[in-house]
């Protein structure tokens, strides 16, 4: 017979018996690690300009990001994500490629900055025109630096995404 | 049985390191290859470029008007220092001056910016030395002075505010009150933070002796700024030539005896007080009048006059957009920003835009002279003394 | 210890007017000189490039100049406007006596070689990469000359006039890589 698999609660079989189905535990397993994962981002350091002297003072006392359980750590295999705060120069372009590799999954990218979205200011011979011409970004962040709030606003935003997020990490699927 | 005699040697070999691109402590982008035997330094080599944005050939193409944005994501921590360098190397050029009371508020900001710079230099080497407390109440006095640059005129980081010929607008009473209140308590904050660490004995093992540079051998590398004073050479362009408001204050300049990272430190903490005291004479010394120089071949006209008369509005369109009609000549202005000595070079060629824009920046130079102090000492005083020569990325590679 | 000082006299030579300076290079090395140009109350003494690292060894070394600090160091194109293409300019100032010079030394483009001074400023190092970097001047002598801002394997000279602004045509291939890779790695991603 045909069971209603978007059902979440108990479903009557034919014969009366009572299942739950499947979608059940697996979407509450989605719930609970998504919480967990949103709840403690630690991104890896990468200022690179400008945008990472906000990014300092967004982890200062002032603004706070350590309540959002954010903390900045050193090394790349030590993190969830990049945020990439700053103009993304071709020379540097290899560099940030290799230590977005070296992340684990699950990993995110937060472009921070008008530079680092599509350039900004500087349209020459040395500069990429946007980071997302080689990572794949989740998160844009525009401004020239944006405020620590803005940045704020920005991981708030990375953090929906991750609890709407379904398929993408989860290997029990 | 004989015993035979062994010697055992041991075969040591220089091993390269490389500090990448991308390190918490390297401020920014720069990329230092280290060859070390053990753990003392044999050589370094800095390699920069990894910011390199391209400003002198971008300057080339704007007019002198539209390229003074650029100029405060050079040396992005103290942006107001490098607006009013540009601002002074071009109204030499026009040969225009800008009002007295412009002077006076670009000497305020300026040793605001001067301020906010040497508690983020702080704040970063403290944090890399080790003392990370620091950090978090340097950023408390920044943030103070950040919210004031956003009161007068909207950014908190990369401001526009000096313009070619004065300042954008007026400050607004609240914002000199505020400020006047800040040199009251600001030099009790420093006193905080020198009970932290000045006589700590951990950080007088790591600064003392380290990266020691003689005067004559700093003048050689071309050191300008807090880094040579330390080493006691008696060299500040506000002193040596003057400009804006700075022969009308009074102040002093500390200078240090030994050349190491201590005194660059102490020389410093010392200049936080002297900016607090000229900061404090300019407020009380402030003359009214107008904030724009009567130049209107070579200064934009007032906002409201332009929004609401056709004559202004044209004028302002053609001075942007084309540019305003330079004599042909060539000229070299030096100021003193917090990190050293910042030098603009322009050559025009009678055009609105510049035919060369140079940039001398302080940071440049210093980073060179990186591969002379470290060499002969250990990997962690490689972090002191990229935290003393104080290089921010966005200068050194413009 | 740091010490807080008001103003030092420095020693009794006084500071000299930059045409006088002009004058004593001229007197100098009168076959060098070629043009002194005066603007808003600076001056530029142009000279021939054979000669410069007598010119600033004198500079340096002489008591009454004593110009020990090299401000800067930089290149000029002047393609079209002059007869000679480049001219490498170097500004120097007096710690002692506060007095200024620019020295302006002029680079043909069929042969863009100039001596190097960094034996007499050590600092003359990185800038003349600079210059080596973004013109395609070469200095004679120079222990390292590499480029420095730009890329190793970069090709061309930024900062000519003849370099287009928003770079050349053909990309630079450690950017190429970089991109390839990418797309390479994409098919692992999942597209959101």
């Amino acid at each position: 017979m045909l069971i209603d698999t978007s059902a979440t609660t108990l479903v009557t079989l034919d014969d009366g018996t009572k299942i739950l189905p499947p979608n059940v535990i697996i979407t509450s397993l989605d719930k609970v690690i998504n919480w967990s994962r949103l709840s403690s981002i630690w991104p890896t350091t990468f200022g690179l300009a400008c945008c990472a002297i906000e990014m300092m003072a967004a982890g200062a006392a002032h603004y706070d990001f350590d309540r959002f359980g954010i903390i900045f750590r050193g090394s790349p295999r030590q993190s969830d994500c990049i945020i990439v705060a700053g103009t993304v120069t071709k020379k540097m372009a290899s560099v940030i490629r290799r230590v977005y590799d070296q992340v684990p999954e699950p990993r995110y990218v937060v472009a921070m900055g008008s530079c680092a979205c599509s350039g900004g200011v500087f349209r020459t011979y040395s500069v990429v025109q946007g980071c997302d011409a080689f990572l794949p970004v989740d998160v844009f962040i525009p401004g020239c630096p944006p405020r620590p709030e803005a940045l704020m606003e920005g991981m708030i935003k990375l953090q929906e995404k991750i609890r709407k997020e379904q398929a993408r990490w989860s290997l029990w699927r | 049985m004989e015993m035979l005699k062994v010697e055992k040697t041991f075969e040591t070999r220089e091993l390269s390191v490389n500090m990448g691109p991308q390190h918490p402590a390297t401020h920014g982008v720069l990329r230092l290859v280290l060859d070390i035997d053990g753990e003392t330094v044999v050589k370094v080599t800095p390699h920069v470029g990894y910011l390199h944005r391209g400003i002198e050939k971008l300057g080339e193409s704007l007019s002198y008007f539209q390229a003074l944005p650029l100029t405060d994501r050079m040396d992005y921590v103290s942006a107001m220092s490098n607006n009013i360098g540009y601002c002074v190397a071009v109204e030499k050029l026009f040969g225009i001056e800008a009002t007295e009371r412009a002077k006076f508020i670009r000497t305020i900001v300026g040793e605001m910016s001067r301020i906010a710079n040497h508690l983020l230099w702080l704040a970063t080497h403290a944090l890399d030395i080790g003392a990370m407390t620091v950090f978090l109440y340097c950023f408390r006095e920044r943030e103070w002075l950040l919210d004031l640059f956003e009161m007068i005129c909207g950014a908190r980081l990369t401001v526009t505010y000096p313009r070619i010929g004065g300042v954008r607008n007026d400050v607004p009473q609240e914002f000199l009150d505020s400020l006047y209140k800040f040199t009251d308590e600001f030099p009790s904050r420093i006193l905080e933070y020198e009970t932290l660490i000045d006589q700590n004995r951990i950080w007088l093992k790591r600064t003392k002796g380290i990266g020691v540079i003689s005067a004559e051998e700093a003048i050689n590398w071309g050191l300008t700024g807090a880094t040579l004073r330390g080493s006691g050479v008696l060299y500040d362009v506000r002193k040596h030539t003057p400009y804006d408001a700075y022969d009308k204050v009074d102040f002093d300049i500390p200078i240090g005896t030994e050349g190491d990272t201590y005194d660059r430190y102490r020389c410093r903490m010392l200049e936080l007080r002297q900016s607090n005291r000229i900061i404090r004479q300019c407020i009380e010394k402030l003359p009214p009048g107008p904030i724009m120089a009567d130049a209107p071949k070579f200064t934009l006209p007032p906002k409201d006059y332009v929004l609401k008369d056709m004559e202004h509005l044209i004028h302002q369109f053609i001075l942007i957009t084309k540019g305003p009609t330079v004599p042909e000549g060539e000229i070299y202005v030096a100021t003193e920003v917090p990190k050293g000595e910042l030098g603009f070079y322009f050559v025009s060629d009678g055009t609105g835009k510049p035919y060369r824009m140079r940039v001398r920046a302080p940071s440049f130079v210093h980073a060179s002279v990186l591969p002379r102090l470290c060499v002969g000492h250990l990997v962690a005083d490689v972090i002191a003394n990229i935290g003393t020569i104080d290089i921010v990325l966005g200068e050194c590679d413009r | 210890m740091a010490v807080i000082l008001e103003r030092i006299e420095y020693s009794p030579y006084k500071k000299l007017e930059p045409l006088e300076i002009a004058e004593k290079i001229k007197e100098k090395f009168p076959l060098e000189a070629v043009d002194v140009i005066s603007f808003r109350d600076q001056v530029s003494v142009i000279v021939k490039r054979d000669q410069i690292v007598p010119i600033c060894k004198y500079l340096h070394d002489d008591p009454h100049l004593s110009l020990d600090h090299l401000q800067d160091l930089t290149a000029v194109d002047y393609s079209g406007k002059k007869d000679v293409r480049f001219e490498v300019v170097y500004n120097l100032y007096s710690i002692r006596h506060r007095h200024m010079i620019r020295l302006k030394a002029q680079v043909p483009e069929s042969d863009p070689r100039i001596n190097t001074v960094t034996s007499v400023w050590v600092g003359a190092n990185w800038h003349e990469r600079e210059c080596f970097d973004m013109f395609g001047i070469v200095f004679n002598g120079h222990p390292d000359l590499r480029r420095i801002l730009m890329p190793e394997d970069w090709e061309g000279h930024p900062l000519r006039k003849d370099y287009p602004l928003k770079g050349p045509e053909k990309e630079w291939s450690g950017y190429v890589q970089v991109v390839e890779l990418a797309k390479k790695l994409k098919e692992f991603e999942w597209a959101g």
